[in-house]
């Protein structure tokens, strides 16, 4: 079959993305032909200012090699300006410098032109020595310049602007930035930050004019530029003026082959013009519904977008980004996004430390997080935009939310939470050993620009996320721009479009009873999900109909599917159940005399007050189960786990309530009972609190008067303390809310979503109003939990019941 | 030509599912069935980190490592992309419902590669 031809006008970020998005889901669908203006092949241009501040070259920026376009059978005229396309018969026209023409004929067009800088409309504006910031050429003016001369003016104290000044002055400038606005960066910042980002700058030797409006530029006798004048009658002497006052969609070529354009190439959903359907455009220059965006993450996701649709799959839509900033200047940390300045009807909380440097400011409308603005501390950045796109409710985390996140409890990167002043062996994710080095190292030789493409190649943050944060700071210190570009909606997995809630929905609406019933109803893109998605389907069936959907162990995790933990040698650990952590010299011999016959090579006592037998072959998983018979604990699997108890009034001098008996009681009541994470309760007899209830899912501490609750505790990645939730005055009480908690999680939280973060998702409020407020409705859970536990198997002893496929403990041997 | 060994019937392997074969020399070979009754054999060892596949989940043709995740294409035996590594693949036949596996390969193959050793072995091991 004769390929088409798709040909692209402009070689810059957003359009080789396109490309590379294409090639990676339909390699060989099209012929490609590239036009750049420019002499080099695709380069990161938001890195242009480390290259302008001598931290990087211009090799170590190029994105895409010339090799790159040589591989994969690009067709590259670098160099070459298209200078028209006639829509009719399909053809471009370019011209190199000489003069000379080249055409090229196309099925599919894709329109990348960027954007160009705006000129002051001043006199003078065309002098030697006035330019604009854009590519590598203005660049290398400016290093140029500043071996040369010696005094510079930037006109414009936007993110730009302040690169660019602060660039020339690495280099050795005298550098005045002018800046017409009350304070700096005011589309990113409030006045505060933007004045403490000034004093900061100041004291780096930046000289600033706020409110000078310029009025004219004069050259001396060789026509270079020689001073600027101001409409107050003052005037600077400057050898340079960078102008950095905005951006305008190049639209000049879309314009002359007439294509609908206002404030950039009007395109709709698919990327594709609204007056061509067989042109795309992506990038800067685009105007989708309304707004031509200029950072990289919105541009990557219109990429994204256009790929698929030049695939011919169809089936991708862009509907906007909301977007943050941060600037790249080293050593000062800013971020900001959404509402930051405030206004009408939004509450703000400020924390200000001007001395320290420190300035944070959150505002908040109708309970929600609409904006925030931060100079000094920018960790928790990433995770204000979250909570910004997510839109929930912060009434029940407003106390602790100017913190951050970051605050307490963080482990395995030492504290750190400013990546840039970690050295290259630092080590930033403690469960996967990467170190500083090895991340920038990954981003650079593997042009990465995602949190997730991060996370793939070098497994940073990739287990338990505490160093997110840092990671994100890293990538945009080497890589630039605004990575975080996570849709609003989070897919389950790369085989369906559809997030979790949306799948939890269907399953309850449409009453799906197997995981084919979902894949099909979901229109699931692969035939039967990946390991990820299938044992989350596998929960949400059998949590949202017990005793009619059916378990698949097929789709469960090794763990669930043997009944026992592995190991990293493949053989399995054994936990039997201790209600409450009680046991007897009965069960003790049977567990050691087990430990004997199968010869298990460690007996480890564990946090939550149990045994634990490792190192057991799984051919002897059936009969050590049967030897020491004691039921599953449940230690391997999403379930309850452990229930710790102190020894309470029973023998303890200082017990107020019996709570052995207690966390006795809520274990019988609850084992087998799976979730979407792993559950632990755990049970005190006074408020000295020696089982720890403090940081468990359920806690109950003993009280002279009843039981004091707390829930959504945690003492593993992150420790979180848990809430108060209620105080009970007796046991059954204690039952009927832990079970009732413990249902309305399971029903509604996301799999592998411990209750620490369904607790955080859905705002404890949501829960008091849930358990607290609706009696009815709490009693209700409580009974639909005792339903869905009622005569569950023991999958140690029960196979059959519990599904365990006995043929997995036997080896086959070759006949 | 290759002797073929009768190993088992391809129902005795679970839908999406594995079984292991034990050898007189070596590492098992896992034989892995897909929802269509496809059958594979892989040397029971990830390259990752020697975690046996047999205990993963399978899916589509692949099978996902229980210890670290890597994604295993069970008819090449190789990690998918960015992970890099690939385990010895071994040959298969099915006939009449029967899955064989080829004896000079099960004699032969990866003999070379020791298992992965857990607990107080493995503190002997590097001790001596």
């Amino acid at each position: 079959m004769k390929k088409m031809k798709l040909v692209m006008v402009g070689n810059g970020m957003a359009g080789v993305r396109t490309i590379e998005e294409l090639l990676k889901i339909a390699p060989d669908l099209y012929d490609i032909t590239v036009f750049g203006a420019e002499p080099h092949p695709n380069y990161n241009r938001i890195m242009l200012s480390p290259v302008l501040a001598g931290e990087q070259t211009v090799d170590e920026i190029v994105l895409n090699s010339w090799a790159w376009y040589a591989d994969n059978r690009i067709a590259l005229h670098a160099g070459k300006k298209v200078v028209e396309v006639d829509r009719v018969k399909r053809i471009v026209r370019a011209v190199d410098a000489q003069g000379a023409a080249t055409e090229a004929p196309y099925d599919r067009l894709l329109v990348c032109t960027g954007s160009n800088p705006f000129m002051l409309p001043v006199p003078g504006n065309d002098l030697q020595g006035v330019i604009a910031y854009r590519d590598i050429a203005d660049t290398g003016y400016m290093i140029e310049t500043a071996r040369t001369h010696r005094n510079a003016v930037v006109i414009g104290g936007g993110l730009l602007g302040l690169e660019a000044a602060n660039g020339l002055m690495l280099r050795g400038m005298n550098v005045t930035v002018v800046h017409v606005m009350p304070w700096l960066m005011e589309r990113q910042l409030d006045d505060v930050a933007g004045k403490l980002l000034q004093k900061s700058l100041e004291d780096r030797g930046l000289k600033f004019l706020i409110g000078a409006q310029t009025q004219e530029l004069t050259g001396n006798e060789e026509g270079r530029v020689k001073s600027i004048k101001f409409k107050d009658g003052s005037e600077v002497a400057t050898d340079l003026v960078v102008m950095a006052v905005g951006i305008r969609p190049n639209t000049q070529l879309a314009e002359s082959m007439r294509l609908h354009c206002n404030r950039g190439i009007v395109v709709n959903d698919t990327m594709q013009t609204v007056t061509d359907a067989r042109i795309y455009s992506v990038g800067e220059c685009a105007a989708h519904r309304g707004i031509a965006y200029g950072l990289v993450a919105p541009l990557f996701e219109q990429a994204k977008v256009a790929a698929n649709h030049l695939a011919q799959f169809g089936i991708g839509r862009y509907s906007g980004s909301l977007t943050s900033t941060k600037l790249k200047v080293t050593g000062i940390d800013l971020f900001s996004a959404g509402e930051f300045m405030g206004g009408e009807g939004t509450e703000e909380i400020v924390m200000s430390d001007p001395f320290g440097g420190v300035y944070k400011k959150l505002v908040i409308k109708d309970d929600k997080l609409v904006g925030a603005c931060l100079y000094g501390d920018t960790v928790d950045g990433s995770y204000y935009f979250k909570l910004l796109r997510d839109g929930r409710s912060v009434s029940d985390i407003r106390d602790k939310l100017i913190f951050g996140e970051s605050n307490l409890g963080d482990a395995g990167h030492e504290g750190q939470n400013k990546a840039a002043l970690m050295a290259d062996d630092a080590e930033v994710c403690g469960c996967n050993g990467v170190n500083k080095g090895t991340i920038c190292k990954a981003i650079k030789e593997k042009g990465l620009f995602t949190l997730d493409e991060v996370r793939k190649h070098t497994k940073a943050s990739a287990s338990c996320g505490s160093c997110t944060g840092l990671v994100e700071q890293i990538l945009m210190f080497t890589a630039g721009g605004d990575y975080s570009a996570t849709p609003k909606l989070k897919a389950m997995c790369a085989c369906t479009d559809h997030g979790h809630q949306a799948v939890r929905d269907a399953i309850r609406a449409n009453k799906l009873l197997s995981i084919s019933d979902v894949f099909k109803f979901m229109e699931w893109k692969t035939p039967n999900g990946c390991a990820s998605c299938r044992p989350a389907v596998n929960y949400y069936l059998i949590s949202t109909w017990p005793k009619q959907a059916k378990d698949d162990p097929q789709s469960r995790f090794i763990n669930e599917r043997s009944h026992a933990n592995i190991q990293k040698d493949g053989t399995y650990s054994v936990i039997p159940r201790m209600w409450g952590g009680e046991t007897t010299a009965s069960e003790l011999r049977r567990i050691a005399d087990a430990v004997d016959k199968y010869k298990i090579p460690t007996v480890k006592v564990t946090g939550g007050q149990r045994i634990d037998l490792l190192g057991v072959k799984k051919e002897d998983l059936q009969n050590v189960w049967k030897d020491i018979g004691m039921p599953s604990g449940h230690a391997y699997a999403k379930a309850l786990r452990t229930v710790k108890t102190c020894v309470g009034s029973e023998w303890c001098r200082m017990g107020t309530q019996d709570s052995t008996q207690m966390g006795k009681d809520l274990e019988r009541a609850m084992w087998r009972m799976y979730a979407p994470h792993k559950v632990k309760f755990a049970v005190s007899g006074c408020p000295r609190n020696c089982a720890e209830s403090g940081i468990k899912d359920v806690g109950i501490i003993g009280v002279d008067s009843g039981w004091e609750m707390y829930i959504a505790g945690n003492g593993g990645i992150k420790t979180e303390v848990a809430h108060f939730f209620t105080k009970l005055k007796t046991a059954a009480e204690v039952l009927e809310y832990t079970g009732a908690f413990c249902e309305l999680y399971r029903q509604e939280g996301w799999y592998l979503e411990r209750t620490v973060h369904y607790v955080n998702r859905v705002g404890l409020d949501y829960v008091k109003k849930k358990i607290l407020e609706d009696h009815e409705g709490r009693k209700a859970l409580w009974e639909q939990l005792q339903f869905a536990l009622d005569g569950e198997p023991d999958p140690w002893f029960d196979f059959k019941e519990a599904a365990v496929d006995t043929r997995q403990f036997e080896k086959l041997t070759p006949a | 030509m290759s002797e073929w060994k009768k190993i088992c019937l391809v129902t005795d392997i679970p839908v999406l599912g594995s079984r292991r074969v034990a050898r007189e020399r070596g590492i098992d070979v896992a034989v892995f069935r897909n929802d269509e009754d496809g059958v594979f054999a892989l040397l029971d060892r990830c390259p990752h980190k020697g975690g046996p596949l047999s205990q993963g989940i399978v899916f589509g043709t692949s099978v996902a490592c229980p210890l670290h995740n890597w994604t295993i294409d069970l008819e090449g035996g190789c990690a998918k992309a960015p992970d890099e590594g690939c385990t010895q693949k071994f040959s298969v036949r099915v006939e009449g419902g029967a899955v064989h596996l080829d004896a000079t390969e099960l004699a032969t193959l990866a003999l070379d590669l020791q298992p992965v050793v857990a607990g107080p072995a493995a503190k002997e091991l590097t001790n001596a």
